[in-house]
């Protein structure tokens, strides 16, 4: 962290404090009013923008990157970072489709015990072993991915599901919302609780803010590392599921690059990669913005590919270095 | 050999274990090599060597450049897509010949190291944010260069230099060679290669030393994504193609692999450069010899995995010490 030190400045003025409380709730919030904005001019430009089923198909297609990212956000809170997670994410819509035809429960169990456990063995080898998450997570990424290949014969078999009731999971609506959305939604929510509410939640800012002062107050550092992992395994193959379950299959090619939209949309929605500072409500907005841009981009038309990895690739930049001067200016 | 570290002291555990942690990566494919004496028919033809170094150059080239990076306590994404701007402005310039076509390839990744450079140094943006971002960009505006599009090069000198040798050795290894020799320099004999490191250790420790970290850190990102220009023209020479939509893609993995299992800590703080070149050819030799095996793309993916874990966890002794 850039601390800035004014010796001769004497007590704060109020201009100073005021300046420095706009400066912090920007960075909080910032990706929030930067996807108010978007969603004002996008409903003024486009007229196909502002209507319900847009907003819902936009929302769906957040919903499996808002639960990937609330796992990414509980790893980055604690200075950590999980690449293994579109890895995970193909892995748990396979399994998923593999497990449908033991029904409903076989489709969710399958995949969360497997990548549960995968989250488990990364945890225990960042935790317990001092090992670091940039490098075995890339491990995970690449191992995991080996393991979607062998299940299913190389990549070249894509499990179908045919469960009527895993399908209803991935497709089915209530009020107009896809079970997805809820799902995310409840996901968000239990995480933000049990961020701001409980011990375990303060114990990941505390590890995520000085490792060595949380060992010295007496925290479980090493379990609090190990936990998020798993928590981030998890989310991702819930993800991956409830995907399995709206596309009716297991396809073993979804989720590369994944990781780095979550680490994106966590960035965006002002958690700092090096801990300690953020959140999901931070984390739902960055989703959402990625998501609303993407279809903004798509509303235009006749933009290419290309042209359109530019403009995210462009904003990304821009909104990391707004962050990044933003949180310069305070005194932290 | 040819690194230099900031004071890292090995506990003590025994001389064998120390020895094993710190040539582990040597170890480890003298270990590989052996197995494959007895093993695989044919591994030690001198043609299936030269394929093996010819194939290793684009990731070891990169990883160089990557080694630096970290060596700050950085990390750069982008170097794929750099490799993808450098192929996609080839069939731009090819008609001025090879050198002018080489320099201008150059010339697009140091402007692109120096976007990166600018936004790590000045600003103070996150590497691996920073790098995501350009990296995004960057491949999208390979791919608008090239209007979507693959270009075959005919210019006989590029090709020559994907294809061709020097008293039996391919000039795109010898590139290599050169490159290794010149970065392990820069990194032990320079003030610029102590200075680099010494950021790595404690940036705010260099600060207070009064060394000028912000140049020094965005020529380290010049460096890489000029080092990665060249892994692009010579990707391109190979490939005989620009493919701007494929080339280079998730390399930024793979070099950064190298440079870990070659014994850098991401932590920052040391650079070692035959380290980076063992990790690269450990890495090659493990791919090699699992596809001369038959072994299934997927398993080979998994023991890869195993084995990264393995090396960095023999080494993690040192990197704690920081």
């Amino acid at each position: 962290m850039t601390t800035t030190f004014e010796p001769a400045a004497g007590p704060a003025t109020d201009s100073q404090v005021g300046r420095e409380r706009l400066a912090s709730l920007l960075q909080s919030y910032g990706a929030a009013i930067v996807l108010v904005i978007l969603l004002i001019v996008g409903s003024i430009a486009f007229p196909t923008f502002a209507t319900g089923s847009n907003f819902s198909n936009i929302l769906t297609q957040s919903s499996f990157l808002l639960i990937v990212g609330a796992g990414m956000t509980f790893v980055i809170l604690t200075g950590g970072i999980d690449l293994s997670v579109g890895s995970v994410f193909a892995l748990g819509g396979v399994l998923a489709a593999y497990g449908s035809s033991f029904g409903l429960l076989g489709a969710l169990l399958f995949p969360l015990v497997v990548c549960g456990a995968i989250g488990a063995l990364q945890g225990f080898l960042i935790a317990h072993a001092g090992m670091a998450p940039f490098i075995v997570t890339l491990a995970g990424l690449l191992g995991v991915r080996g393991l979607v290949l062998a299940t299913t014969d190389g990549g070249s078999a894509t499990p179908l599901i045919t469960d009527p009731v895993v399908v209803a999971l991935g497709q089915g609506q209530v009020l107009g919302i896809h079970w997805p959305v809820l799902i995310a939604i409840v996901v968000i929510v239990l995480g933000s609780v049990l961020l701001a509410r409980t011990r375990g939640g303060q114990s990941v800012y505390a590890v995520g803010g000085s490792e060595s002062a949380s060992t010295l107050m007496g925290l479980p550092v090493a379990r609090v590392k190990f936990t998020v992992y798993v928590l981030s395994g998890l989310c991702a193959g819930l993800a991956g599921a409830l995907n399995a379950a709206y596309s009716s299959s297991g396809v073993p090619t979804v989720g590369v690059g994944l990781e780095l939209n979550a680490i994106s949309a966590v960035v965006i929605g002002g958690t700092l990669l090096v801990g300690g500072r953020g959140n999901l409500v931070g984390t739902v907005a960055g989703v959402l913005l990625l998501s609303v841009i993407q279809n903004l981009i798509n509303q235009v038309g006749s933009l290419s590919s290309s042209v359109q990895a530019v403009v995210s690739g462009a904003f990304l930049a821009i909104v990391v270095i707004i962050q990044t001067v933003l949180s310069r200016t305070q005194r932290l | 050999m040819t690194q230099a570290t900031v004071s890292v002291s090995v506990p003590s555990r025994g001389s064998v274990l120390a020895v094993f942690q710190k040539y582990g990566v040597y170890f480890a494919i003298v270990l590989l090599l052996a197995y494959n004496l007895v093993a695989t028919p044919n591994f030690f033809a001198i043609d299936n060597f030269r394929t093996q170094f010819v194939q290793v150059v684009p990731v070891l080239i990169v990883a160089l450049g990557m080694a630096l990076v970290i060596g700050t306590e950085g990390i750069d994404l982008s170097v794929g897509a750099v490799m993808a701007l450098a192929a996609a402005v080839i069939p731009l310039y090819v008609g001025y010949g090879l050198v002018p076509t080489l320099l201008i390839a150059i010339l697009v990744g140091a402007v692109i190291g120096a976007l990166n450079g600018s936004m790590v140094a000045f600003i103070g943006v996150q590497p691996i944010v920073a790098t995501l971002a350009v990296m995004v960009a960057g491949r999208g505006l390979a791919l608008l260069i090239a209007n979507e599009q693959l270009k075959s090069v005919t210019n006989p000198q590029i090709l020559a230099l994907g294809r061709d040798s020097v008293l039996g050795v391919p000039y795109s290894v010898l590139i290599a060679a050169v490159l290794v020799g010149a970065v392990a320099i820069l990194v032990n004999r320079t003030t610029f290669g102590k200075q680099l490191i010494a950021i790595g250790g404690s940036r705010r420790a260099a600060e207070l030393a009064g060394l000028p970290v912000k140049r020094i850190l965005l020529l380290v990102y010049v460096l890489a994504a000029a080092l990665a220009a060249v892994a692009g023209v010579i990707g391109t020479a190979r490939l005989g193609a620009s493919v701007p939509s494929t080339l280079g893609n998730l390399i930024e993995l793979s070099a950064i692999t190298a440079v870990v299992v070659g014994g850098t800590p991401l932590s920052g703080g040391q650079v070692k450069v035959l380290g980076t070149l063992a990790g690269a050819l450990l890495l090659q030799f493990i791919s090699a010899t699992l596809i001369k095996h038959n072994v299934p793309d997927a398993y080979s993916q998994v023991a890869q995995a195993i084995i990264i874990l393995v090396a960095v966890y023999i080494q993690r002794g040192k990197a704690r010490v920081k």
